[in-house]
């Protein structure tokens, strides 16, 4: 196979990768890597560069559209991602200095993980919280359009919060991937932010939590120009798609197919971990 | 908050179409840089599976600048991905700005964190000398 043919073969790969992550809100980026080592047999840290400034691209471009819808949050995306970058930071160190079949068993429990939250059943969203102060003092609250009208939410449990960034930076940061599942659960879940909210700023969170890692990564060679061009191109091409397509998709079966994928993936990773054949 | 002050939707507005712009410019440049790349390497054989890491070329601010005004595919790519890294640095330097303009004096300096985390990450590993 030469350039040619692997390029067009990468960029279609990516570009499902690209499409499926944002019909299942699950984010591409998290089965890229997994693609590249397993399918195409692609050294993991050079997988892990491609991946992570395709990351940086989708989340950008999804960012730009839901900024003007006003679901996301800029001040809470602002505080958190001190938080987040500083984890990337600090991850991307890590990952220049553990060993591939380290990386591959974290990626592969990674991978199982999200395939396990994907499938459990969310909880309704919390309404009418009491104000927070250390939230009201730091001028988190805030409210979105929703089908009732404009909601008001007040945020708690910011130290919490705050903490889970910082793991889900250090993990962006390890796998080149957005871990935009630890984000929502910090939101969503321990900051009782509503989940379009949460989901949102999430997404506009995870460009700049990526770039403070693609720094440390162009700089030790991680990014290769012939791979990262096709994946970047393909995953772009395929979630802006996929958004596009995202309201009038069924997208339920195609959630559990897509778990299913993630499940399997990480299965592979650990395996190829445990037995050092990365 | 001034009279000519910018509310918050204005902001949001103008940090929408930065992200557009950043990545669409971006895309542009990597996908030229694509085609001269497939044009005079297309029929090479890849070598993705041992990691070598990158050439100089490609690690460091001027030697992908050089490359890529001298019409190297693989430099113009490069180029365009540091133009996408760009872009939320640029939205985060952008906020600094409009939070100023609020007089949400909190928020600039978290901002300004932000900023300073991302410039010590992309200045400090030393790829932009």
């Amino acid at each position: 196979m030469n350039i040619f043919e692997l390029t067009i073969l990468l960029a279609m790969g990516s570009f499902v990768a690209g499409l499926l992550g944002a019909l299942t809100g699950l984010g591409g980026g998290v089965v890229l890597v997994p693609l590249l080592t397993i399918f195409f047999k692609v050294d993991i840290r050079y997988a892990i560069g491609a991946s992570l400034v395709s990351v940086i691209a989708t989340s950008s471009g999804a960012a730009a559209a839901y900024v003007k819808e006003g679901f996301s949050n800029i001040r809470i995306g602002m505080f958190l991602e001190i938080a987040t970058t500083i984890g990337a930071l600090c991850g991307a160190f890590l990952a220049t200095i553990i060993s591939t079949k380290a990386l591959s068993i974290i990626f592969g429990l990674v991978l199982v993980y999200s395939a396990y939250l994907s499938r459990k059943p969310r909880p309704p969203d919390q309404r009418n919280m009491p104000p927070d102060r250390l939230a009201t003092r730091l001028k988190m609250n805030g409210s979105f359009p929703s089908e009732e009208g404009i909601r008001h939410y007040n945020v708690q449990s910011v130290p919490t919060g705050f903490s889970l960034m910082f793991g889900a930076g250090a993990l962006s940061g390890l796998l080149g991937i957005g871990s935009g599942a630890v984000k929502v659960l910090a939101m969503d879940q321990a900051m009782k932010i509503p989940f379009k909210v949460s989901t949102t700023t999430s997404n506009f969170m995870i460009g700049v939590t990526a770039a403070a890692s693609a720094g440390v990564y162009l700089g030790r060679g991680y990014i290769d120009p012939g791979l990262a061009m096709p994946v970047m191109l393909g995953v772009l091409g395929g979630s802006l798609l996929g958004v596009r397509i995202l309201l009038k998709a069924e997208t339920k079966v195609l959630r559990i197919v897509f778990s299913i994928v993630i499940l399997t993936l990480g299965a592979q990773m650990l395996y190829k971990g445990v037995t050092g054949n990365i | 908050m001034a009279k000519a002050g910018w509310t918050d939707q204005q902001i949001e507005n103008v940090i929408g179409n930065l992200l557009r712009t950043g990545v669409g410019l971006s895309a542009a440049v990597v996908f030229a840089g694509a085609i001269v790349y497939l044009i005079r390497h297309g029929t090479s054989l890849p070598d993705y599976r041992v990691f070598h890491g990158e050439p100089a070329d490609f690690r460091s601010l001027p030697g992908i600048i050089h490359s890529a005004f001298t019409g190297h595919g693989r430099g113009i790519i490069q180029l365009g991905l540091v133009l996408l890294v760009a872009t939320p640095v640029a939205r985060v330097a952008f906020s600094i700005w409009g939070f100023a303009e609020e007089h949400d004096h909190m928020y600039t300096v978290f901002t300004l964190i932000v900023l300073v985390i991302l410039l010590y990450s992309l200045l400090g590993s030393g790829w932009a000398f």
